[in-house]
C-alpha cells in the first residue's frame, strides 16, 4: 500500500477525530456534576442510548475481529457473531430495567444496595477494573494491528507511538465530554459503522447476484480448505478437548455480554426503566442487522480477496474487512472503513476509560474511602485523575499485547465478566436469602478462578500462539475458562449465602425488588 | 422524597371516608417514605411479579436452550449441520442465522408485553405509594 492512501487514511481519520472532538467540547457542560460526569444526566433518549449502546459494544474486535475470523474459519468464526447477538436478551429481560431502577451510576450500586457498602463496593469496583482494563488492552493492541496495514507502519516503535496516540485522544474525549460527550461519540461511530458495513454487504450481494449459496461457493473455492470452511470444526472441531472449549466459549459470549460494566453503566443514561428497555430493543436490531451483515462480509472477503492472502497481510486475520474494501472501492473505500475502524476503537476506549473512572471514584473514592460522605466535586475530580491512570495503563497494556489475536483476548473479557459480574448480579436481584458473603464468594470467587485459568491456560503459555511460548506452565487445557469459572462462581455465590453470613436484609431486600420493577424510592418516572 | 402530611398515610376517620377513599391504600410510612415490606406483599406487586415471570421465565429457558442446542449440534453433531439446505447454504448456517432472528422476534414480542401488561402494573403499584405531592 503507498504513500498516497496512508493520506486519505490519515486524513479521514484526523477529520473523523476532530469533528468528534468538536461535538465532545460543545455538548460537555461547564460546571460538572457527578450525575452530569457518570451518567449525562440521565437525559438521553431510548433511541439515542440504545444506538450509543451498540456503539459500546461493536468493538474493533467485532467489525474486524469477527468478519476476519469468518473469511479464515468460516464456520467457527460466525460462533461469536450469534452468541454477542443473543444474549442481549439476558440485558433485556433480566438486567437493564432492574438495573436503572436500582442503582445511579455503577455496577456497584446494585451489587451493594441491600449489602454491606463497603467490601461489596471494593469488590465490584476490583471486577470493574480487571475486566475494563482486559477489554481495553484487546482494544488497543487492535489499533497497533489496523496500524500496521493501514499506514503501512510495521516496526514496533511507530506501532506503539499510534497506540499511544490512540489513548491521548480517548482520555481527551472521557475529560472534556464525561458520559455525554463519550455517547455522542458512540453515537456517530455506531452510524458510520452500521452503515458501512451495510453498503458493504449490499454491494456484496449485488455483486454475487443476491444469490448467497453462489457467495458461498465462491468462497470455499478461495480457501484452502474448501467446502469444510462452511461447517462447523474447523478450529475447534479437531479433539473432544478443542470442542469443550468450543462450548465454554459460546457461554462466556453469551453470559458475558450483558455483564460487562460499560454495557451496564449505559442504562443509567436513560431517565427510566422504560427508556432502557427500549435502548436494549434498538441496540439488539443494530445488532441483528450488523452481525448478520458480518457474515456476508466475512464470507465476501474470503470469496473475494482468498484467505490466503488475508493471512498473510500484515495485519493478519484482522485484516479481512479493510483488504476486502481495498478490492472493491479502492483505495478511497479503504480509507474510509480504516477510519471506521478505527473511530470504532476510540469510541470503545473511551467507554471504558469512563467505566473504570467512574468505578473507581464512585465505588472506592467516594463509599470505601470517604464513607459515602465525599464531595461530588472531589469525586469527579478523582473519577478524571483515575481516567488518565487508566488510559496510561491501557496504553502500556496495549503495546505490550501488540500483535495478539484481539477477538480472542476480548473473548477472556467476557469469561471474566460472565463469571465475576453474572451471577451476583442475577442472586442479588432474584434471590432473597443472597447476603453479604455471597456476594463477595462469587464476585472474587468468579474473578480469581476466571483470571488463575488463562494464567495456566495455553492462551498465556505452551503452545505456539500464546503469550510465552517458550516456556510451559498450561496446565489448563482450555483457552476459554468460562465453563469451569462461570459455574464455579454460581457455586461460590450459593455456598457462601447458605453456610452462613449474616443474613440478608429483609427490609432493604424488600425495598430493592419493588424499587428494581417499579421504581418506587428512585425518583425515577 | 417529600414529607407527606400525616393524614395520608394514617386509615381515614370515618367522616371523610368519602373524601378519602380513592386513597384508602396509601403504603406509605410515618415520615411519608415507602412502606416496601407492604408493597411488596401487596396484591397488585404480587400480580406485577406473577406477570414478569409468566414471560420471562420461559422466554429465557427457551433461548438459552435453543442456543445451547445450537452450540451442542455445532460441536458433536458437524454432519448434521454440513447437510445442504439449499445450495451451499447448510442447515448449521441458516440455524445460525435463525438464531439471530428468533432474538429479534423475543425482543418485539417482550417490548410488547412489557407495554401492554407490564408498564400499566406498574403504574398501579406506584400509586399505592405515592405521595401527596405527586398526587396534585
Amino acid at each position: 500500500m503507498t504513500g498516497t492512501n496512508t493520506a486519505i487514511n490519515l486524513s479521514v481519520f484526523g477529520v473523523f477525530v476532530l469533528l468528534t472532538l468538536y461535538i465532545v467540547y460543545r455538548v460537555s457542560t461547564r460546571n460538572v456534576s457527578a450525575s452530569d460526569y457518570y451518567a449525562a444526566g440521565s437525559s438521553f433518549t431510548g433511541t439515542q442510548n440504545g444506538i450509543a449502546l451498540s456503539g459500546d459494544f461493536l468493538s474493533a474486535a467485532s467489525f474486524l475481529g469477527i468478519s476476519g475470523a469468518i473469511a479464515v474459519n468460516g464456520y467457527d468464526g460466525f460462533m461469536y457473531s450469534i452468541g454477542w447477538v443473543v444474549a442481549w436478551l439476558i440485558g433485556l429481560m433480566l438486567i437493564s430495567e432492574r438495573l436503572r431502577n436500582t442503582g445511579r451510576f455503577t455496577m456497584g450500586d446494585v451489587m451493594a444496595f441491600r449489602m454491606r457498602q463497603r467490601p461489596v463496593r471494593a469488590a465490584a469496583a476490583n471486577a470493574t477494573l480487571v475486566i475494563s482494563l482486559f477489554y481495553m488492552i484487546a482494544q488497543m493492541a487492535g489499533a497497533g494491528g489496523l496500524m500496521a496495514l493501514l499506514l503501512d507502519v510495521h516496526s514496533k516503535v511507530g506501532q506503539a507511538v499510534i497506540i499511544a496516540v490512540v489513548g491521548i485522544v480517548m482520555v481527551l474525549y472521557v475529560l472534556v465530554g464525561g458520559m455525554k460527550g463519550t455517547t455522542w461519540v458512540q453515537i456517530i461511530k455506531a452510524v458510520l459503522l452500521l452503515l458501512s458495513v451495510s453498503l458493504l454487504t449490499i454491494f456484496l450481494i449485488g455483486k454475487f447476484g443476491f444469490d448467497i449459496s453462489s457467495m458461498l461457493d465462491r468462497a470455499t473455492q478461495r480457501s484452502p480448505l474448501g467446502e469444510a470452511v462452511l461447517s462447523p470444526g474447523v478450529k475447534y472441531g479437531a479433539t473432544g478437548l478443542s470442542k469443550i472449549d468450543f462450548i465454554s466459549l459460546a457461554l462466556a459470549l453469551v453470559l458475558g455480554t450483558a455483564a460487562l460494566p460499560h454495557v451496564l453503566m449505559r442504562f443509567y443514561t436513560v431517565p427510566n426503566a422504560r427508556e432502557a428497555r427500549k435502548s436494549v430493543v434498538w441496540a439488539t436490531w443494530m445488532m441483528a442487522i450488523f452481525y448478520s451483515c458480518t457474515l456476508v462480509i466475512g464470507f465476501g472477503a474470503m470469496a473475494l480477496v482468498g484467505t490466503d492472502e488475508i493471512t498473510s497481510a500484515p495485519g493478519g486475520e484482522n485484516s479481512a474487512a479493510p483488504l476486502l474494501a481495498f478490492k472493491i472501492g479502492g483505495t478511497v473505500l479503504l480509507g474510509i472503513v480504516c477510519a471506521v475502524a478505527f473511530a470504532t476503537i476510540l469510541a470503545v476506549v473511551a467507554g471504558l476509560t469512563l467505566t473504570a473512572s467512574a468505578s473507581f471514584a464512585h465505588d472506592v473514592y467516594a463509599n470505601v474511602i470517604k464513607h459515602g460522605e465525599a464531595d461530588p466535586r472531589d469525586e469527579v475530580r478523582v473519577a478524571r485523575i483515575t481516567a488518565v491512570c487508566v488510559g496510561v495503563l491501557a496504553i502500556a497494556g496495549g503495546i505490550a499485547a501488540n500483535g495478539q489475536n484481539i477477538a480472542f483476548l476480548v473473548a477472556l473479557a467476557f469469561a471474566l465478566a460472565a463469571s465475576a459480574n453474572l451471577p451476583t448480579l442475577l442472586y442479588s436481584m432474584f434471590w432473597k436469602r443472597f447476603n453479604t458473603r455471597g456476594t463477595l464468594w462469587s464476585i472474587y470467587g468468579g474473578l480469581t478462578s476466571c483470571l488463575l485459568l488463562i494464567l495456566f491456560s495455553p492462551a498465556i503459555s505452551g503452545s505456539k500462539s500464546s503469550v510465552f511460548p517458550d516456556v510451559d506452565f498450561a496446565f489448563f487445557p482450555l483457552a476459554n475458562p468460562g465453563i469451569v469459572s462461570i459455574p464455579l462462581s454460581f457455586l461460590a455465590g450459593f455456598l457462601g449465602t447458605v453456610l452462613g453470613g449474616e443474613r440478608a436484609d429483609a427490609e432493604k431486600q424488600a425495598e430493592m425488588e419493588v424499587r428494581g420493577l417499579t421504581a418506587i424510592g428512585s425518583g425515577l418516572r | 422524597m417529600t414529607k407527606a402530611l400525616p393524614s395520608v398515610s394514617r386509615p381515614a376517620s370515618p367522616g371523610f371516608a368519602t373524601f378519602e377513599e380513592p386513597r384508602h391504600s396509601l403504603l406509605i410510612d410515618g415520615d411519608g417514605e415507602p412502606d416496601y415490606s407492604s408493597i411488596q406483599t401487596s396484591d397488585d406487586f404480587l400480580a406485577l411479579k406473577r406477570r414478569i415471570t409468566r414471560f420471562i421465565l420461559p422466554a429465557t429457558l427457551l433461548f438459552l436452550a435453543w442456543y445451547v442446542t445450537f452450540v451442542l449440534l455445532s460441536a458433536y453433531a458437524v454432519d448434521f449441520m454440513s447437510t445442504p439446505l439449499f445450495g451451499t447454504v447448510n442447515v448449521g448456517l441458516t440455524m445460525g442465522f435463525l438464531q439471530i432472528v428468533t432474538t429479534v422476534i423475543i425482543t418485539m414480542a417482550y417490548a410488547r408485553y412489557s407495554k401492554r401488561k407490564l408498564d400499566p402494573q406498574v403504574e398501579k403499584v406506584r400509586a399505592l405509594a405515592e405521595t401527596d405531592e405527586e398526587l396534585a
